[in-house]
């Protein structure tokens, strides 16, 4: 028989586990974790059960980000959830070195100095969180409910851009799932589209 | 970081000041920009336009290396180019044209976008009412996003002035050539795909099935299918190709969100192939309507599965998983092995005689473990070793590389048939009862040990490629280290029953005391070694032709009656004792002769087929009709193609055999050769050569006359292609 050319090769994955992107599924348990904050607390998500919690995946210097952070959008989310007992935690998974990456007293003065209210930041440097939930982009959001179940994943609002202008026209997803969630409704979209710059995980 | 920071600063400055000076710029904005990593600039087809004609104009986008800009699905991050027109009345721009996009990896996200350079496409229509003379001035304000690790939103505002032809004008002349920026990135948009496709839908997998003959998945082509919508696919999911008889199976990872039984999927299915003259990219959109047929198991593409770990679609680009879970994989795959029907044999036969043996010393029987597993560990780093030879030699293997070839496949069967028969007691060699393995395993002391593991090694590959697939593609396309690391884990895996067998006594103790059902379990153990060269005889139909069955049974037959031969006769005094052996060597021989003479024919008849049954009206190539038909001065469409060769397959089916084309060869007496290169034939490679060519698709016109130059057609081709360049022939006629 003549040549068969024969292909370059892939591993083909489905037996073996990803590198760790496999994001947790909407009404399924939250994984748990608990991680260190900037100020140096621990803190423990299993001791937030009873209580909402949102997680944003942030790097400052991502225009994605700065897109939310410079319009005060992302400040304002912040201010209405965390004054509903809402716990809103801030996540950094940028490796040292790269992009967005933060040490906890940096992190504190650049929220401070933007008026961001965050219940906490918690530092993740080496992308443990991050890759536990699968967080893909800066921003990306996910919404966990009083009993632990994770009930929104997805992007902040619906237009893909890191133009500021486009907020007002996005559909708010965030906000949206926060409200049906008060309301005992439920979130009719909850598993959205991330959008943002790629988490600059470590190599 | 915060070099890193500071750097990003800059860039964004940088970025802001060239669009600052845009849009500072007076009315008509230059046609051309530039960021610190991209330039962009707006090209038309033609500069010169007819009222209520359509026109492409290209954004053009030249990045710097390791940068890239995004596709319309950017995949797991990143964001679309885009592109508002400002345009006069009454004219109006549409959507843009995607080329095919390639996908890019970094820190575990994939990304669909481009690289280097690009030209997104956008239809404009000039309106009927537009003055003759005139300018006509568009405007596009170009969004885009560029990415390196870091992520830069850049825009920028270009102007173009076309100017209004007079109807007349453009009709009475010969239209002039289009932009050649514009003609490339036509020839990169992807095209309807001529093939009907469905998909359907199962927990955790998508499966494609597309119905296209000429899409064999044996081919060295990179197939892979990009979604349009974000979270349809696991957009860095491996995609794995298989084949049921004319349709190509492509297994698919759902995303985050895959659509529900009953909704179609559409995307854009690229196929990349490498030829000896060029690396060939065409695209193909595909909207794939839902079936609810049930998903095609692996198994029931097997044949594939010889060859399919080479299959597992695609260069480096998937995630790859880390050496310890390939060794850790590779390892348990080797402990599964012990229970595939190739080496539970062997292994039992060897567990019986610890038994056979009676209570050991342990150090002698541990010592018995060790030289099994060092022969087994050794043949897989030999296998290791070859693998790397042949991969060093320049070509990418697979997995059951082997397979690839008829005349291993055939072997094999002949060999799994003549161990069946020798457990089924129909011969025995030497003066052991349970043929080859039987007989290593007989040898006293540690080299019988290792020859076992020798031989468990031999019998296991037919059942390594598809369940060690996954592993095995792994280390392929790993450094030497990795891939000895994981093939040593393959081997200690498989060795390790035996190894524990060995090394605890109390295991042993459960081992059944023998007896007669040895004998009797021995015997069953012939039926899976049947199966084995059954499969492997249906393999071999699968790549030879059906034809192949006859050597296939034939030489069964001739092993039978040999064994029988051999065995009847031991009895017999010295002569026709040897008289019988020679006979039946002389059989064996015979068998090995004919296959080895007659089986790359049948092949080749196969292969022939499947090269030559797509297409139409064509007659074969030689040089002397060729050039008959030059004398007569008579014009001639050349065709060199091979079997294995995709993109000439798709030629065929998308151009060459399509109604507009075929209508042109023969409304103009045109001659259509055609040269089928499958076996690499010396005369067309001289041809191929004498166009500077290493391979094939190789297209060639000649045009009506004597003394017409040969024209070389591009290596992909649509119908218009083709048509624009046998026409000027036409008009020459006319």
């Amino acid at each position: 028989m003549s040549i068969r050319h024969t292909f370059a090769l892939t591993a083909a994955l489905a037996l073996l586990p990803m590198a760790g992107y496999a994001a947790p599924a909407i009404d399924q348990p939250a994984p748990t974790f608990s991680a260190t904050t900037a100020d140096g607390k621990a803190v423990d998500l299993t001791s937030l059960r009873g209580k909402t919690v949102v997680l944003e995946w942030t790097n400052h210097d991502c225009p994605f980000v700065k897109k939310h952070y410079e319009s005060g959008n992302m400040q304002g989310l912040q201010k209405e959830a965390t004054s509903q007992g809402i716990v809103w935690l801030q996540v950094i998974s940028s490796a040292p070195g790269k992009q967005g990456h933060l040490d906890g007293a940096s992190a504190t003065r650049l929220n401070n100095a933007r008026n961001a209210v965050p219940s906490h930041v918690l530092l993740d440097a080496d992308g443990k969180i991050g890759k536990l939930y699968g967080a893909q982009t800066t921003p990306h959001m996910y919404i966990i409910d009083p009993k632990g179940v994770l009930v929104y994943k997805g992007g902040i609002d619906s237009i893909t851009t890191a133009n500021k202008d486009d907020i007002a026209k996005a559909e708010p997803y965030v906000r949206q799932a926060l409200a049906a969630l008060a309301a005992g409704k439920s979130i009719s979209a909850n598993n959205t589209k991330p959008y943002g710059c790629s988490i600059k995980y470590a190599d | 970081m915060h070099v890193l920071t500071l750097l990003q600063h800059l860039l964004v400055f940088t970025a802001l000041l060239f669009a600052g000076t845009l849009y500072a710029a007076p009315a008509i904005a230059p046609a051309h920009a530039a960021t610190e990593q991209v330039k962009v600039r707006l090209i038309a087809e033609r500069l010169s336009v007819e009222p209520g004609s359509e026109v492409l104009i290209g954004l053009e986008q030249k990045i710097i290396p390791h940068w890239h800009t995004y596709w319309q699905n950017p995949g797991d991050s990143g964001l679309a180019s885009s592109i508002e027109w400002i345009l006069p009345a009454a004219a109006s721009a549409g959507a843009i044209q995607w080329p095919v996009p390639e996908r890019h990896k970094s820190g575990g996200l994939t990304n669909y976008g481009y690289a280097d350079q690009v030209v997104l496409l956008s239809p404009l229509r000039i309106p009927t009412d537009a003055k003759p003379d005139s300018d006509f001035v568009i405007r596009a304000k170009a969004s885009w996003l560029v990415c390196e690790e870091i992520c830069i939103p850049q825009q920028a505002e270009l102007g173009l002035t076309l100017k209004i032809a007079r109807a007349t004008e453009a009709t009475a002349g010969a239209a002039p050539a289009p932009h050649p920026l514009i003609q490339t990135a036509r020839s990169r948009l992807p095209q309807a795909a001529p093939w009907p496709a469905t998909v359907a839908y199962a927990k955790d997998k998508l499966q494609l099935r597309i119905t296209a003959a000429e899409l064999n998945a044996q081919s060295a082509a990179d197939i892979w299918f990009y979604p349009l919508q974000w979270g349809k696919l696991n957009h860095g999911g491996a995609q794995k190709l298989s084949r049921d008889g004319d349709n190509l199976l492509i297994d698919l990872q759902p995303g985050e969100a895959p659509g529900k039984a009953g909704d179609a999927l559409e995307g854009v299915l690229v196929i990349k192939e490498k030829t000896k003259d060029a690396t060939l990219t065409r695209g193909f959109t595909l909207r794939a309507t839902a079936t609810s047929a049930p998903l095609l198991e692996t198994g029931t593409a097997l044949v594939n599965t010889a060859s399919a770990a080479s299959i597992s679609a695609s260069t480096g680009d998937t995630t790859s998983p880390s050496l310890l879970a390939a060794i850790l994989l590779a390892f348990a795959g080797g402990i599964v092995l012990n229970l595939m029907p190739c080496v539970f044999p062997v292994l039992s036969i060897k567990a019986l005689t610890l038994v056979r043996h009676g209570p050991h010393a342990s150090r002698t029987t541990r010592l018995h473990g060790l030289a099994y597993t060092a022969g087994i560990v050794l043949s897989f780093l030999l296998l290791a070793g070859l693998l790397l030879l042949l991969r060093s030699s320049g070509a990418q293997i697979g997995w059951g590389f082997q397979f690839q070839s008829p005349l291993f496949v055939l072997a094999i069967a002949w060999l799994m048939f003549a161990i069946g028969l020798s457990l089924s007691g129909v011969f025995t060699l030497g003066n052991s009862i349970a043929g080859l393995g039987e007989e290593l395993t007989e040898q006293p002391g540690y080299s019988g040990s290792f020859f076992t593991g020798v031989l468990a090694t031999v019998v296991a590959t037919p059942c390594t490629a598809p369940f060690m697939g996954v592993a095995i593609a792994y280390a392929l396309s790993q450094p030497a280290l990795q891939l000895f690391a994981v093939f040593v884990g393959l081997g200690l895996g498989l060795a390790l029953p035996y190894l524990l067998l060995s090394n605890w006594p109390l295991l042993q103790r459960c081992l059944p005391k023998p007896g007669v059902w040895m004998e009797r379990l021995k015997q069953a153990f012939a039926f899976p070694m049947y199966a084995t060269a059954l499969w492997l005889s249906w393999v071999l139909v699968q790549q030879a032709g059906p034809d192949s069955l006859l050597f296939a049974l034939g030489g069964m037959l001739l092993i039978a009656l040999a064994a029988w031969l051999f065995d009847s006769t031991r009895a017999l005094n010295n002569g026709p004792r040897r008289v019988a052996t020679l006979i039946a060597i002389g059989l064996i021989a015979s068998a090995a002769a004919v296959a080895w003479l007659r089986l790359p024919d049948t092949v080749a008849q196969a292969e022939k087929n499947t090269a030559t049954q797509a297409g139409s009206e064509f007659e074969t190539y030689s040089e002397a009709r060729l050039q008959a038909l030059r004398s007569e001065g008579k014009a001639v469409f050349l065709n060199f193609t091979a079997a294995w060769c995709i993109t000439c397959l798709v030629n065929e089916r998308v151009a060459l055999s399509h109604d507009s084309v075929q209508a042109a060869f023969k409304a103009d007496g045109l001659h259509y050769l055609k040269g089928d290169w499958t076996n690499q034939d010396a005369a067309i490679t001289r041809k191929l050569a004498e166009f500077g060519r290493n391979g094939v698709p190789l297209y060639v016109f000649y045009p009506a006359g004597k003394t017409t130059q040969a024209m070389v057609l591009p290596q992909i081709l649509t119908p218009d292609i083709v048509l624009e360049h046998i026409r000027p022939a036409t008009d020459r006629r006319h």
